[in-house]
């Protein structure tokens, strides 16, 4: 039981390193481990999940140094569903990358996929500052490789983009890990929030701009305005399962914010409490409107998934920045919903795209796609949730984070712009749906190309959909305990003083 | 000390951005890595500047230095070191199957900084 916490960060790595070793015994062996690896991870994480939420925090000191001398990993109920919503997404996709045989495009994928799984978890387990920068790292360095597996002019240039931005970022965020260092003496997350609360005066400058620059950093990772423009390109131009697993990449940025801005500058923070909470809001009502206008603009189907991205993080930006117990419990749930059904549409994409032979993903008039009524359906399943109408998951978490901003004093901005981006959306949706489903051309004429009559391994790939946007009904059938649940979790982060006591005396977390 | 140390911070990051800015990929790699030793520069000053005072522990020792940013640099100059090589190999990537240096791929006059040992530009591949 004492080692539990670090498991979820041992098992993808060890997995990562068993996956070179066996190289010389075929893709399919590679195959069968990682996936297995997964596999387990995700029974670990459930496992975990489920102790998590009838227990306390379990605090994990490395080396067994004890806080804030030593590196600590913080498992509480946060960080649970992370791992747990990581895990789905992580099994959905690499069932994806196998059955299509994308990963055999390039060398080394498997591998990657566990370093990135690695760094994930890493990065959701741990409790101190700098340790959050390495396994930043460790997520981004594999993400690179993954994001460029397959090759190809368009992924090379979009990748170089996302490299370039992402390790301006790396410095802006030693820059930030610097000044907290020098103004508060500490990097772990429990010790600054202490020191924080006891801030001499004349340093509050210094720490609140270096708190506004690690913003900056996980506002870069979660793409919030003005910070966002590397995203759709990226996500839109990258292999289906690669894109369906960066879901969760820009949530690890709206995590961070949860995670250090809400402990550092909690309720305890005396002047500089909730500093950060008006600059999210506000920058997530913009990115909201941008989102709304790309999904809007997009004139290629993956361009549209992309942009929808960046409109639930948005959502989640806002629903932070309300700085309330019913905000980030509606958060949570759409955190949730949004992850799954975005890996979900980036593979239903691909499927429709494969379909679709040379007209790709472009939003021309094809001809008649092969499954026409099950992938049609699908997508409109899919576009309702993403758009928040009832009576799928969307609507309730839309309506849980609007019925949170009825506290806020700026209600009538967030009411307003979330109403008119999702009446955008429905708009560029409902036009993406008729194009790509109800304005077929005749299959007799014979100037088209080619159309696909079979999609390959339809049955097999249109499994890995399902099981992501099985979370849309499922978050709908079982909303009351779910909402239950995220209303505990929050409750539990906003708790900051309880986790400052159990990473100071792991005895108080309990066993 | 402070004020030499605090110069070649500013001077480094100057540096840095403006390289990071120029649309070709061979400046900007240079930007990240010239930005790279600022940081490291900066988090090292973070943990107060000494002279000549040990960072572990001596029984004759007067005072001394702190040890975590010296571990902290450490770790950043580590990851520094891997992320500019992959950066620079990416570059090189985008270079050949581009067919330019530009960030974008795009076809441009070559820079007036060409030939002068700064620009990829001038150069046939």
């Amino acid at each position: 039981m004492m080692h539990l916490p670090i498991l979820p960060i041992l098992l993808p790595l060890l997995a990562g390193i068993l996956l070179l070793l066996l190289r010389p015994l075929g893709l399919q062996v590679q195959r069968m481990v990682g996936f297995a690896a997964a596999f387990a991870l995700l029974m670990l994480v459930v496992w975990l999940f489920d102790s998590a939420l009838a227990g306390q925090r379990q605090v994990y000191a490395l080396g067994n140094w004890p806080a804030p001398f030593g590196i600590t990993l913080v498992f509480d109920q946060l960080a649970a569903l992370m791992l747990l919503v990581t895990a789905i997404l992580a099994v959905g996709a690499l069932w994806y990358a196998i059955v299509t045989k994308i990963d055999a495009q390039g060398s080394h994928f498997h591998v990657l996929f566990q370093m990135q799984l690695f760094g994930l978890n890493g990065a959701f387990l741990t409790g101190d500052a700098f340790n959050l920068f390495v396994f930043f790292e460790v997520l981004l360095l594999a993400s690179y490789s993954l994001l460029l597996h397959g090759g190809g002019k368009e992924r090379t240039a979009a990748g170089l983009h996302y490299v370039v931005v992402n390790l301006v970022g790396s410095t802006v965020f030693l820059f930030a890990l610097g000044a907290l260092y020098g103004a508060l003496g500490t990097l772990n997350i429990a010790d600054m929030a202490a020191k924080v609360a006891e801030l001499p005066a004349e340093r509050e400058g210094l720490v609140m701009a270096a708190g506004l620059l690690l913003l900056l950093v996980f506002g870069l990772k979660a793409a919030m305005f003005p910070l966002y423009l590397w995203l759709p390109a990226a996500y839109a131009r990258t292999s289906a399962p690669v894109a369906a697993l960066f879901a969760i990449m820009t949530k690890v940025g709206v995590y961070a914010i949860i995670r250090v801005h809400g402990t550092v500058f909690g309720e305890d923070a005396g002047s500089l409490a909730y500093f950060y909470a008006p600059w999210l809001l506000g920058l997530g009502l913009i990115t909201l409107l941008l989102a709304a206008l790309g999904v809007l603009a997009a004139f290629r189907l993956r361009f549209q998934v992309a942009y929808l991205v960046l409109a639930s993080v948005a959502m989640l930006l806002i629903a932070v920045g309300l700085h309330s117990e019913t905000g980030l419990a509606a958060a949570l749930y759409y955190l949730v919903h949004s992850t799954l059904l975005a890996g979900g549409l980036f593979l239903l994409a691909d499927v429709i795209v494969r379909g679709r032979g040379a007209y790709a993903d472009r939003f021309d008039p094809g001809m008649r796609l092969p499954h026409h009524a099950l992938l049609g359906g699908l997508f409109m399943l899919a576009a309702v949730a993403a758009l928040g109408l009832p009576p799928l998951s969307g609507f309730f978490g839309k309506l849980w984070i609007l019925q949170a901003a009825l506290e806020h004093p700026w209600r009538w901005a967030v009411l307003a712009t979330v109403l008119i981006s999702s009446a955008l959306l429905l708009i560029a949706l409902a036009r993406s749906g008729s194009v790509l489903f109800y304005k077929v051309k005749d299959r007799s004429d014979a100037a088209d190309p080619v159309l696909p009559t079979r999609i390959p391994a339809f049955g097999l790939s249109l499994v890995a959909v399902l099981w992501l946007l099985a979370a849309v009904p499922l978050l709908v059938v079982l909303a009351h305990p779910v909402a239950e649940v995220m209303q505990q979790i929050a409750a539990q982060t906003l708790d900051t003083a309880g986790y400052r006591a159990a990473v100071f005396d792991p005895a108080v977390g309990g066993k | 000390m402070e004020l030499l140390i605090a110069l070649s911070i500013g001077v480094l990051v100057a540096c840095g951005v403006y390289l990071v800015l120029r649309a070709s990929t061979f400046p900007v790699v240079m930007g990240l890595t010239l930005l790279s030793y600022a940081t490291n520069l900066f988090l090292f000053a973070m943990g107060r500047l000494a002279i000549g005072v040990p960072a572990i522990v001596r029984p004759d020792a007067a005072g001394y230095a702190d040890p975590l940013p010296q571990a902290l640099v450490l770790t950043a100059i580590v990851i520094a070191f891997g992320m500019t090589a992959f950066a620079i190999v990416l570059a090189l990537k985008a270079r050949g199957e581009t067919g330019s240096d530009h960030v974008d791929g795009k076809d441009v006059p070559p820079s007036p900084l060409a030939g002068e040992g700064l620009g990829m530009g001038g150069k046939s591949s």
